[in-house]
């Protein structure tokens, strides 16, 4: 097997950036993502800190076409618009943007942010992602959310009126939840004019609230196996009947709605993390790097401003890591990868494991692309065993 | 050289726990053989497991000078025995060393089963034995019911039994007086031709072997060269001495002495126990009676968790047989574990013994395989072949019938769970000989097949009767009865190492549980999982494991990549360490657990 990853293997997956805003006006009890409460913000240390560390990143991939930009938190839709369009003004001064650039951030549905949303879209943002999560107020209160079902409603028209592209997240398989109540609800959700939804199983991190709570024995009414299995194939029936594609394990969208962004970490592609707990991976004179950054918010900001540079050293990404991360990353996607990029990275398409498990109905049979299909999907982690097993 | 009349030689016989180890201190305390400041609890067993389990596997002496009473010097040598009944041969070889016997019982429990197994060796051996009652210090004691029940059972005076605390010492001066007053002193002749017989003997890593020997006749003499009767093998004696218990060097030891000798041996497997040793040059011509070679009786594979360590495997089995000529070993290969070893042992306690040495001191994860007795196959062509591993099992169509080993096991249970113990002998396709009782406690006595009590008879006869029963045994002969093999398929494919000779009466339930456990034991998979047993091609119990619905982690974006990509990678490490059979993986626990049975 090759020790080497072709050097232009990452334009298979194309070019992006992430910026990480690492606060949130209160910490949801199932999140194991990176984000902090905090009482004061000093917006422009951040600011300073965010534009110069895109300077730093610019210039090591000068001439790359920018094909999206991800304001993901944490809760970015915190941040004021003037500090958005900042960053996204350095952004558009650093790299050549694609003419189709995506420029998402993530926000909350409430009454406060959808008042900055005029003033993201001024920015640039074309395209938010809504963290409703829920449709019932009951639960939106046991995972911690700070809004209404009513509240979400208001945001999503508000934000349908001022984006081209509205995706919102839901959690399912929640606590006591039942495979009628997520139907009722998933229902609702297709009823309502979106383009992109990302259907979440309520996944019980180690280091969260929820976590604790289940280590303790304290958290009930989680589905079974079975329900869990019951409830993912109804979404992916439901989702499908109405038209939204699941085009990966959890997001479903119109045709040509699907996240330009995501697919880029789905197949590989380079892209650049910035801000505390940010990664990235970086194609750079042949060697692939793993990027990532100091977590403490306070870490990383004052780490930039004495040092000009908020990262961690860098983790050489090996060839047979890249092989790992091009299935484990690209499986995930329903057109799954090409074989010749699996080819020109050591991957043999044909070794037995995978025409067994092709035989057993989980991978398709398919002489352009290595897929996964519709029974596969639910079992990935399996599969992914197997392709991988030495 | 001491006079004949002024040694004395005896053994301790004892019940696992009954006190024989604290005795045999205090022996060796009270007489100052060793320094207070040097002295160690149970001074005799120096392995570790040895020392865990509280049984002796080798034989050793103590060589104790005691001034009795009456002013003379006496040499009284101490041999410890291996207790248990896998060790009968060695027990009776050590008993034939000496002279008497110290009978030490417990006085707050009375005899155990163990106790009469290795009382019957010592009467075999013409000894004078004196009772030793002990533990008088607990409030639980019972001299006079226990000194009735050791006339009883056992059928010897008990009036002069001897009442110890070996804790607190009281009783020790007492017992060093009757082992010279009461035992006999050896007999034999210093100017007969040498007779010594091999007693035990062990490896050294810098002496070599080891060997313990009791002079019969004759004298033996540094320097010596001597012949090994059994093979025919001549050896120069360069290293001699006694037990004190650290080696004493001496110039020759004489007629009724028990010591040591090396001579340059480099395998135990040379030196036999029971063995007669003679001079190369005038030597005796008739060997002492009783010599038998070590036989294995109990069967089972080892293979290494890890595959890449078989190579480790091979060299600590190497290493064990160094010391152990008993454990017989081969390579095997299963379709299903891999490279392996057949190993043959004496019974279950020494199988375990190598089993945890190998796993402990060589750090070796092992898989072990049901344990087999030995079959004798009758063809139909009139050959008979020895059946030591079920894989092996031939055709049934060239097979005329099959002979299991029995025997013959003595249990003693209070009363409260004799019913359980009869019920357990009964389910294992045992035959009632005896029932007897001895106070408040039953002493049964069965015809049991040997392959159902090498599966976890003893374990289970435990748990019923709470730890309460004691159980012994000896082999008796081999019997005709109606044995099949049973295989285990997993998702069609039979995995031999779980395959197994059952009576065919037995093959349903033993079939029945054993796919019912393992439907527990494996992990579900992405297809479903038929696991069946069956007799030749007749299935007699199925299972079905049903498929893994969902396995499928929700989010995965640019920030987990390098998370999720180590976790598969740990997974992929766990997943060596199971077994693949076809497409379907077991783990190890799946074999150590699916061979225990739960009825």
């Amino acid at each position: 097997m090759p020790d080497f990853i072709p050097a232009d293997d990452w334009r298979s997956g194309g070019f992006g950036l992430y910026l990480h805003w690492p606060f949130c006006k209160a910490k949801c009890p199932y999140c194991d993502f990176n984000s902090h409460v905090v009482a004061n913000i000093d917006e422009a240390r951040w600011e300073a800190a965010y534009l110069s560390e895109i300077k730093r990143l610019a210039a090591q991939t000068e001439g790359r076409v920018l094909q999206s930009v991800f304001f993901g938190g944490g809760t970015p839709s915190m941040m004021s618009p003037d500090l958005v369009d900042s960053i996204l003004r350095q952004i558009r001064a650093s790299w050549p943007a694609a003419n189709d650039i995506e420029i998402t951030l993530e926000a909350n549905p409430t009454s406060v942010e959808a008042g900055r949303f005029a003033g993201y879209r001024d920015a640039g943002v074309n395209r938010v992602s809504l963290g409703v999560q829920a449709l019932n107020d009951g639960d939106l209160r046991r995972l911690g959310r700070m809004h209404s079902a009513q509240e979400a409603y208001t945001a999503f028209d508000i934000a349908r009126s001022v984006f081209d592209r509205v995706s919102f997240d839901l959690i399912y398989a929640r606590q006591d939840q039942s495979l009628a109540d997520w139907k009722s609800e998933l229902s609702q959700a297709l009823s309502m004019a979106v383009d992109h939804l990302s259907l979440y199983q309520l996944t019980i991190e180690d280091g969260t609230v929820f976590g604790a709570r289940a280590a303790a024995g304290h958290l009930s009414g989680l589905p079974s196996d079975d329900l869990g299995a019951d409830l993912y194939l109804m979404t992916q029936d439901m989702c499908g009947a109405a038209g939204f594609d699941g085009y990966e394990v959890s997001n479903h969208a119109r045709p040509g709605a699907s996240s330009i962004h995501n697919r880029i970490y789905w197949q590989s592609g380079d892209y650049v993390g910035i801000g505390p707990g940010a990664q990235g991976r970086l194609t750079l004179d042949d060697t692939r790097w793993s990027t990532s950054t100091p977590l403490a918010p306070t870490t990383w900001l004052s780490q930039v401003e004495r040092t000009g540079m908020g990262e961690d050293p860098r983790d050489i990404v090996s060839a047979g890591d890249h092989r790992t991360e091009l299935l484990l990353m690209g499986l995930r996607l329903r057109e799954g990868l090409d074989k010749a990029r699996l080819a020109a990275n050591g991957i043999d398409t044909d070794a037995k494991r995978i025409r067994d498990l092709i035989h057993l109905g989980f991978v398709a049979d398919d002489a352009e692309r290595l897929r996964v299909t519709d029974a596969g999907r639910p079992v990935l982690n399996g599969v992914l065993r197997e392709i991988l097993a030495d | 050289m001491t006079d004949l009349s002024h040694i004395r030689n005896f053994s301790i016989v004892a019940h696992i726990d009954h006190g024989k180890s604290t005795l045999a201190d205090r022996l060796i305390q009270s007489t100052g053989t060793v320094a207070d400041r040097d002295m160690k609890a149970q001074m005799l067993d120096s392995m570790d497991i040895e020392r865990e389990r509280g049984i002796t596997i080798k034989a050793q002496t103590v060589r104790i000078d005691y001034k009795a009473d009456n002013g003379e010097m006496y040499v009284l040598n101490l041999i410890d025995t291996p207790g248990h009944v896998d060790f009968a041969y060695e027990v009776s070889r050590s008993m034939r060393a000496v002279e008497g016997s110290l009978l030490v019982v417990d006085s707050t429990q009375g005899v155990e089963a163990q106790t009469l197994a290795n009382v019957y060796h010592a009467l075999d051996a013409d000894h004078e034995i004196v009772p030793v009652l002990n533990k008088i210090d607990l409030p639980a004691s019972e001299c006079d019911r226990v000194a009735a029940q050791i006339e009883d059972v056992i059928g010897i005076d008990a009036s002069q039994a001897i009442r110890v605390s070996a804790k607190t010492g009281v009783g020790i001066k007492e017992t060093l007086e009757a082992v010279v007053h009461r035992l006999p002193a050896p007999k034999g002749d210093r100017d007969a031709p040498l007779k010594a017989m091999l007693v035990d003997s062990w490896y050294d890593s810098y002496l070599g072997v080891v060997v313990l020997v009791r002079i019969i006749d004759g004298v033996l003499k540094l320097k010596d060269r001597v012949r090994f009767m059994s093979n025919d093998t001549v050896h120069l004696i360069d290293r001699l001495g006694v037990f004190k218990p650290g080696m004493l060097p001496m110039d020759q030891l004489g007629p009724g002495e028990i010591g040591f000798f090396t001579a340059q041996i480099k395998e135990v497997r040379d030196t036999r126990v029971g063995d007669t040793i003679t001079s190369e040059r005038k030597g005796a011509t008739q060997a002492l009676p009783g010599f038998k070679p070590a036989q294995p009786v109990v069967f089972c594979g080892l293979f290494p968790v890890d595959s890449s360590e078989f190579e480790d495997l091979r060299n600590a089995i190497d290493k064990l047989a160094l010391n152990d000529a008993s454990f017989s070993f081969e390579m095997e290969t299963s379709a299903a574990l891999g490279f392996g070893f057949r190993c043959g042992f004496l019974g279950l306690l020494h199988l375990e013994v190598i089993r945890d040495r190998i796993e402990r001191e060589y750090n070796i994860d092992l898989i072990t395989t049901a344990p087999s007795v030995v079959y004798h196959i009758f063809m139909k062509d009139g050959t008979q072949q020895d059946l030591h591993n079920p894989a092996d099992m031939p055709d049934l169509t060239f097979v005329d019938h099959i002979e299991e080993p029995r025997i013959k096991a003595t249990i003693l249970v209070p009363d409260e769970y004799l019913g359980d113990v009869l019920k357990l002998c009964q389910d294992r396709r045992g035959v009632q000989l005896d029932l007897t009782y001895a106070g408040s406690r039953a002493m049964v006595v069965y015809d049991l097949p040997l392959n159902e009590v090498v599966f976890d008879f003893y374990d289970r006869l435990k748990s019923v009767t709470k730890g309460y029963a004691s159980f012994d045994y000896n082999l008796t002969g081999y019997q005709e009865d109606n044995l099949v093999k049973m295989s285990l398929l997993v998702n069609d494919e039979p995995v031999d190492a779980l395959s197994m000779m059952v009576h065919r009466d037995r093959a349903e339930m033993r079939g029945r549980a054993m796919v019912e456990k393992l439907k527990e034991l494996i992990p579900r998979h992405m297809f479903k999982i038929p696991i069946q047993a069956a007799i030749g091609g007749k299935v007699i119990a199925r299972e079905t494991l049903s498929a893994l619905r969902k396995d499928v982690t929700a989010k995965c974006y640019g920030g987990d990549a390098t998370r999720k990509r180590k976790l598969l990678d740990k997974q992929k490490a766990g997943k060596k360490k199971m077994r693949q059979f076809g497409s379907v993986n077991i783990p190890q626990e799946a074999f150590i657990s699916a061979l225990k049975m739960d009825s």
